[in-house]
């Protein structure tokens, strides 16, 4: 590994078409019109593609080649074509560089790290921006601030960039640049795929903006069969850019999965593994498992769309219980794809904070590995009152009640690590107390949807919508949250301003549950999801809702502010490890130099040691010197 | 007071339970009895009383739970906090195999008893609790051969709906009679939608090729309100109108007017049918 040669300096024409972002752009949108015009070549002689107001066929293309233009324009093809032509393999020459490395293509696993960290940032802000607007619509029962269609659209987009983007909220920054770390490697199983991973976010995220110029998008992030097929070429995007984002993600779980499985360090035992790697390895599995379905249900909505295939269309022998059945066997691993990650994080800034043990480790692995298992089985509560066949509800109601049992153990974990702790109220430890509170909510509110009975009720209602509300925002953005108080300082060598790091996090946590919490009233008293207007007794909870809101958007403005004075006014460098982690992230200077560690450690201790007396260091950095130590 | 190594410890476990039984003894009466009532959906069914009582049923069970664990955490942060700048390592209690025995227990049976009574009601108690159930429905009422059948039609973005027992007419406005057994037969025409009668406790998909049947009690006569619970375009929010629970000598009056008024259009619909398949779709604006 370490005998890699350092790669010549590429020659001059390579230097000055630079192979970055701008240079994909560039062929990305050269791309658009040649496949456009090529799928208007394919479209002569078929009149019904010719019939309809667009030719879906000349958009996929369209969007197609975008696509590769984009990815041959940020140089993935440069590697394999330099195969082809003989050279000698290396990564080195991706690997070095300047700050420019943050806008190509980079296989250090830390610079995708990071690229992922403010990739998926800028699309919550963008998604979090939806939220506002649509809070602003809802201040009146009657259509007012936007039209009914852009309000659907806003619906959809933000629903749709939520939900992609936060399924790598976790695993993309965080998981790309410590899970190497944490297990003692040095990068990632496949760095060239992690790469790209990263770079096909961007594409998915631009496609899908694309929509708002292609008359939007009208089936929320759903996005139900018949329906969609109605849609104009809005639609178009949002299929394509699920399908980067699918194969974004099954790639992502098969390479944290590899590299998990591969190449952990010598004495990193499955006992000593980090619970955050636990996690990160049982969300893996969900995503390299479910994310393929989506690539599949989307390529038949794409079928049926532009080649007048008739998968979904009831009349000429589809059905769209097909399209659901689908959609739902990736949409609820996809959920748990979402929560998994933040079992992970705050069980691992607990024991920092709480300074003892994480409390049934065995126990908290065996939650997630239940979890991962049932996640499989209770896809058919989103269709309880579907038509589906009855007889199967007893099941899907059992095994979602079931989930809550693994689940469970986590609170369990918090509860004993708490136990006669020495707890210190940090920021990352605020985020991840809040995260108990919000998922408990969460959590129970769930137990109402999966009961048949009151499902009737609450289905396809706001209940719902807060319910999938506090699991993932209030799970899974508090857990983002607290992993960046914890780790930005490791990540960039700056220290975040810790009033501002409390003012952000009591702001959001007050005003999320002053925002959700009354919608499982408005849910109760009768108000359906994705509707602009209301029934007019509503509006008084409705302003109140959307007021709240505003203050949640003002609490990320702070978070800005705090990102912006900490990083470039004051600069104040971090300390190696400043909450006095046993993590073997903390360890490792800052910054993080490009191959982690000199020598592969030998990790000769658990991670969560903390009190306990004569325990060893977490790991030897210079084994050798030491005799046989570990194992 | 017992004591560890000599210091003596308060006994914080004996004060947890004490202080959430004390609590709980507050909260559940008043679920029951002051939150309960309120709780939806109203009572206008045999169907939506069932669902109220699954409500508080499961609200009375989980807000303990809720209790448990946030007693449990305000008390850590009071008491288990570090009071000093010091960064001090705590006792390095790894796991107590009791504990999590005793916890893992207790959730299952939770669990598993909820889910048995959910599915005792749902099947024997409620027969299908007003959800919709398919063609073919797994749990019927008694006397469901005699049921009402009304259909339903969801279309973009309209609810009509046809009486197939009284010549297969087809109104806009939704009467039932009271103290009859009805037989929701919904199905669409174009895209997904969701019959939500909120009041009647009655929500059931409308699918294109598909006649999803939802049984309903009727208890007492008023108005209740019907919504579509699933995105279905562009005034998905606007289909939403009021439904009618009629005496039954109310009802008759009202289907022999609105059979008297379409005499003269009847013959032009087409014949009552499980489903309808209009022409293919085409793109819409």
């Amino acid at each position: 590994m370490s005998a890699t040669p350092i790669a010549a300096q590429p020659p001059v024409w390579r230097r000055l078409i630079g192979f970055n972002m701008l240079t994909g752009l560039a062929l990305g949108i050269g791309g658009w019109f040649l496949g456009a015009w090529i799928g208007g070549q394919m479209a002569v002689g078929h009149p019904y593609l010719q019939g309809t107001d667009q030719n879906d066929v000349g958009i996929y293309m369209g969007y197609l080649f975008a696509v590769i233009g984009w990815l041959v324009g940020l140089g993935f093809a440069n590697y394999p074509i330099g195969r082809l032509l003989g050279r000698a393999p290396s990564l080195r020459h991706h690997e070095t560089g300047s700050w420019t490395r943050y806008f190509r293509l980079c296989t250090d696993h830390k610079v995708v790290g990071i690229q992922y960290l403010f990739g998926v940032g800028i699309f919550f802000f963008i998604g979090g921006l939806n939220a506002m607007l649509m809070r602003t619509e809802l201040l009146r029962p009657v259509e007012q601030a936007w039209p009914a269609s852009q309000y659907l659209t806003l619906v959809s987009l933000h629903g749709t960039m939520m939900i992609m983007m936060t399924s790598a909220f976790i695993l993309g920054p965080f998981g790309n640049y410590f899970v190497p770390i944490m297990i003692g490697a040095r990068r990632m199983a496949f760095p060239r795929i992690e790469a790209l991973t990263f770079w096909l976010v961007p594409a998915a995220g631009l496609i899908l903006l694309s929509a708002i110029a292609f008359g939007g998008i009208a089936t929320g992030w759903t996005g139900y069969a018949p329906l969609a097929d109605e849609g104009r070429a809005g639609m178009d995007a949002y299929v394509m850019s699920f399908i980067l984002i699918a194969i974004s993600l099954t790639l992502v779980g098969l390479n944290l999965m590899a590299t998990i499985l591969t190449m952990r360090a010598p004495g990193m035992s499955w006992t000593r593994l980090p619970i955050f790697v636990w996690s990160v390895l049982a969300t893996s599995i969900l995503m390299a498992l479910a994310a393929p379905v989506l690539v599949a249900s989307m390529t038949m909505v794409l079928m049926d769309r532009a080649a007048n295939t008739s998968f979904f269309v009831a009349s000429v022998g589809g059905s769209q219980y097909l399209y659901e059945n689908l959609f739902w066997f990736f949409g609820h691993p996809e959920v748990y794809i979402l929560a998994l990650p933040g079992f992970g994080i705050v069980l691992e800034i607990l024991p920092v904070f709480a300074r003892k043990p994480l409390w049934g480790y065995r126990l908290a692995v065996a939650g997630m590995l239940g979890v991962t298992l049932l996640s499989f089985m209770v896809w058919q509560h989103h269709l309880f009152v579907s038509g589906m066949n009855a007889g199967l509800r007893p099941f899907y109601m059992l095994t979602t009640e079931l989930i809550s049992i693994p689940t469970g153990f986590i609170f369990l974990n918090a509860i004993g690590t708490l136990w006669r702790a020495r707890i210190r109220f940090t920021v990352p430890m605020l985020f991840a107390l809040a995260f108990f509170f919000n998922f408990l909510i969460g959590g129970l509110s769930g137990i109402f949807l999966s009961d048949v009975p009151s499902d009737v009720t609450t289905h396809g209602s706001y209940f719902v919508m807060a319910h999938f509300h506090y699991t993932i925002v209030g799970g899974l953005v508090f857990a983002f949250f607290g992993a960046v108080y914890y780790w930005l300082p490791k990540m960039l060598g700056f220290e975040l301003n810790e009033t501002l790091g409390k003012i952000h996090f009591w702001l959001f946590f007050v005003f999320f549950n002053l925002t959700f919490f009354p919608l499982f009233a408005a849910g109760f008293l009768d108000m359906p999801r994705r509707v602009s207007t209301y029934a007019p007794h509503l509006q008084t909870l409705n302003i109140f809702v959307s007021a709240s809101a505003y203050v949640i958007g003002l609490s990320m403005l702070i978070f800005i502010a705090n990102l912006i004075w900490s990083l470039v006014f004051v600069r104040q460098p971090a300390a190696e490890n400043p909450w006095v982690s046993r993590g073997l992230e903390w360890q490792v200077p800052t910054p993080v130099p490009i191959e982690n560690f000199d020598r592969i450690p030998v990790i000769t201790s658990g991670p969560y040691e903390y009190g306990v007396p004569n325990a060893l260091p977490v790991a030897d950095f210079a084994p050798g010197a030491l005799p046989a130590a570990g194992r | 007071m017992t004591t560890i190594a000599g210091e003596p410890v308060p006994r914080h476990g004996a004060r947890i339970f004490a202080i959430w039984l004390v609590l709980t003894a507050i909260a559940v009466p008043l679920i029951v009895l002051v939150l309960g009532p309120h709780l939806p959906p109203p009572h206008m069914t045999v169907e939506s009383v069932d669902q109220r009582n699954a409500n508080i049923v499961m609200t009375a069970l989980l807000v303990p739970i809720a209790l448990l664990v946030l007693v449990y955490f305000i008390y850590s942060f009071v008491f288990f906090r570090e009071t000093t700048d010091a960064i001090v390592d705590g006792p390095p209690i790894k796991g107590h195999a009791g504990a999590q025995l005793l916890w893992i227990v207790l959730t299952s049976t939770i669990v598993l008893a909820l889910a048995v009574w959910g599915s005792y009601t749902l099947i024997a108690g409620a027969h299908g609790a007003g959800g919709g159930q398919g063609p073919d429905p797994a749990a019927k009422p008694t006397g469901y051969q005699h049921a009402l059948p009304v259909q339903v039609i969801g279309q973009q973005w309209e609810w009509t709906f046809r009486y197939p027992t009284y010549g297969g007419i087809e109104t806009r406005d939704l009467a039932i009679p009271e103290h009859t057994l009805v037989a929701f037969h919904v199905t669409s025409l174009d895209v997904t939608h969701s019959f939500w009668a909120y009041e009647l406790g009655v929500k059931a998909d409308a699918v294109p090729g598909v006649d999803n049947i939802a049984y309903v009690n009727p208890r007492h006569t008023g108005l209740f309100q019907i919504r579509c619970a699933e995105l279905c375009g562009l005034w998905h929010g606007h289909m939403s109108k009021k439904g009618r629970i009629l005496a039954s000598s109310a009802f008759q009056a009202w289907i022999s007017a609105a059979q008297k008024k379409n005499a003269s259009i009847v013959k032009y619909l087409p014949k009552y049918s499980r489903v309808y398949y209009p022409a293919p779709l085409r793109r819409a604006g």
